[in-house]
């Protein structure tokens, strides 16, 4: 039908309404550019995952994941101090992220008209933007340069910072997104605002709230900026959160612009480690919202 | 989602009322968490300025304009580092916004159902690379790539301009620029396409009932009509390439010199922070490191205001980026 419309069309018009041919055929090309940029975004990732994955696994073992670094010219070592490091800082950060996120989130939700609301919601947002590195800086201002002293901790803290305004507005959302009824039957049953809040909110919001987690620990993980000047770095196994702690992605970094060869094949793996680790949260983190969909439309 | 409207914020009802004394308590506790909040984003506005400030108070408004940094000779100034943060970003997010806003129209508007998917995963997937690693990739592949390949490639057509002159090292503004491209086209792509998602499907039927072809929809009634948010979405991304770190730091070249050539090593305001910091000996280099860092504050401040007020006005404020 639409090609004999177009013949008629092509036959009866003035000149300037001709071309059709030529029409189709420019907008033929350009569907073949669009789809070109597109596939050169998604291969790009495939590229950089391939090489990743090429260079890296041959330096993955056991030792590798077990050992401490060694010094230069002592074959072997790993970044096993690192790995715990990196749990144990962003351990920290969460548990200390995840009460203030979620109770200004419950804020944002049960009292979100007004003037301080939506200036806390515009600094929310604020803060989301701004670079890491900014926000490493303030940890060293904060909990480094009064002490004299780089710790794990301090990393934590500018973990937390770059973990709080994801955990905010999605909390904020997920405790809205529960229908209003909910509440209100939870209030008509006797039950208090906190135990309403408590046992019935939380628990229907909890799906898309620990999405929100996942993606949190998924950003912080892949961040190295804030460690340089918190953290530090170190080569022994370290535990104890108030002193200079190893973490991977610092160890990346910093093998990737030595001059020796062992230690940047070294950076490789770690890499890989690094993008493993950050694609299992996201991964989980879609299929936790997924079943927060699935929840919310039951 | 029944007190959600349509494609708007769900209602606001309050029916929160604080009267027992649990509630009080729990009311209390949660007013606590929200103040700490709002005074740690304070505080990091207030420890940045105290900490740039025997620097602020020593340079003046002309750090922003010198353009020596040599802290041997205690000279501080932020041009050179301002230059690379500008034309590293300029050179990421032009190319960033060709191919990412081309990619949404096409996975909004073009590709079937079985390609759009897998297509978008990937490309929001690219989103979650650390930062180190294309570092590392931009180290060992890209920059060996544009000393090789992509450099003299440009110079053999461009060379007669100052941008594409000069000796290529392969580390320098122009790779800093690439890989900051790569790190910013899926925050385009994902925006972009939500936004040319959101124009109301009237529009795209009438321009196809006067004849259009599909492209020339998708160029001239969708794309105008979302311009706003598209726009916005390369502002924030472009907001993101200011303040990107590791990764251009290990590819830039780290060289505090202005030089007309992309080929030429640099330095970016996040990179010089990063490099320097720990081996910064006196106050006033520490305070003047700090104030490069309360600069990239206050523009990052700056753009992503103008970013989400954009994207709000097409989008609704709902999804958080």
């Amino acid at each position: 039908m639409a090609s004999s419309v177009s013949a008629i069309a092509e036959r009866d018009l003035p000149a300037r309404y001709k071309g059709l041919g030529r029409r189709r055929f420019n907008s033929f090309l350009g569907t073949g550019l669009a789809l070109f940029c597109a596939l050169v975004a998604a291969a790009s990732l495939l590229a950089i995952l391939g090489y990743v994955v090429r260079q890296g696994v041959g330096a993955i073992n056991w030792e590798f994941l077990t050992d401490v670094p060694h010094p230069i010219g002592v074959p072997g070592g790993g970044v096993g101090n690192g790995i715990v490091g990196s749990l144990i800082i962003i351990g920290i950060a969460t548990l200390m992220a995840l009460p203030v996120g979620l109770l200004t989130g419950i804020y944002l939700a049960l009292f979100g008209r007004g003037v301080l609301p939506e200036s806390l919601r515009f600094l929310s947002d604020v803060l989301s933007g701004v670079p890491s590195i900014a926000i490493g800086l303030f940890a060293y201002a904060l909990l480094v340069a009064p002490f004299k002293h780089f710790s794990a901790f301090s990393a934590s803290f500018a973990f937390m910072m770059l973990m709080l305004p994801l955990l905010v507005r999605t909390s904020e959302q997920a405790i809205r997104t529960v229908p209003q009824t909910v509440r209100e039957g939870a209030l008509a049953l006797g039950m208090s605002n906190f135990r309403a809040t408590i046992q019935i909110v939380l628990p229907t919001a909890l799906p898309a709230i620990v999405t929100a987690l996942l993606l949190a620990i998924a950003r912080v993980t892949g961040e190295t900026a804030p460690l340089l000047f918190t953290a530090f770095g170190s080569q022994f196994w370290e535990t104890n959160p108030g002193n200079p702690m190893a973490e991977l992605s610092l160890q990346v970094f910093t093998y990737a612009i030595s001059p020796y060869p062992s230690w940047q094949a070294q950076a490789w793996g770690g890499a890989l480690l690094l993008i493993v680790a950050v694609f299992v949260l996201s991964l989980g983190a879609r299929l936790m919202l997924a079943r927060a969909m699935r929840g919310l439309s039951e | 989602m029944e007190n959600a409207q349509p494609g708007g914020a769900p209602q606001f009802r309050r029916v929160a009322r604080f009267v027992s004394p649990t509630d009080r308590g729990f009311a209390a506790i949660v007013y606590a968490g929200s103040a700490l909040f709002a005074l740690l984003i304070l505080g990091l506005f207030i420890e940045l300025l105290l900490g740039s400030w025997p620097s602020i108070a020593k340079f003046g408004p002309a750090f922003i304009w010198h353009s020596a940094w040599n802290p041997i000779a205690n000279q501080f100034g932020a041009l050179p580092m301002i230059y690379g943060t500008v034309v590293t970003s300029l050179i990421a997010i032009i190319l960033a916004a060709f191919i990412g806003i081309l990619a949404a129209v096409y996975l909004a508007d073009f590709a079937p159902r079985w390609l759009a998917a897998p297509l978008s995963f990937l490309i929001e997937l690219l989103a979650a690379v650390p930062s180190v690693v294309y570092g590392l990739w931009g180290l060992f592949v890209l920059a060996p790539f544009v000393r090789t390949s992509i450099g003299p490639a440009l110079q053999s057509v461009l060379g007669w301009t100052p941008l594409f002159s000069g000796p290529i090292y392969g580390v320098g503004l122009l790779t800093g620029g690439l890989i900051l491209a790569l790190m910013i086209v899926p925050t385009v792509t994902a925006i972009s396409r939500d936004v040319v998602a959101a124009i109301p499907r009237d529009l795209r039927e009438a321009s196809m009932a006067l004849g259009s072809t599909k492209w020339e929809t998708a160029m001239r009634v969708v794309l105008p009509a979302a311009r706003v948010g598209v726009f916005g979405a390369c502002v924030l991304a472009l907001g993101r390439a200011l303040g990107e770190t590791i990764a251009v730091t290990m590819v830039i070249g780290n060289r505090p010199e202005i030089s007309a050539s992309l080929f030429a090593p640099s330095y970016t305001l996040a990179s010089v922070i990063a490099n320097e910091f720990t081996e910064a000996t006196t106050d006033i280099y520490i305070s003047a490191l700090i104030q490069l860092g309360l600069i990239l504050f206050f523009v990052s401040v700056v753009v992503n205001a103008l970013a989400r007020v954009m994207i709000w006005s097409v989008r609704g404020s709902e999804r958080t980026l």
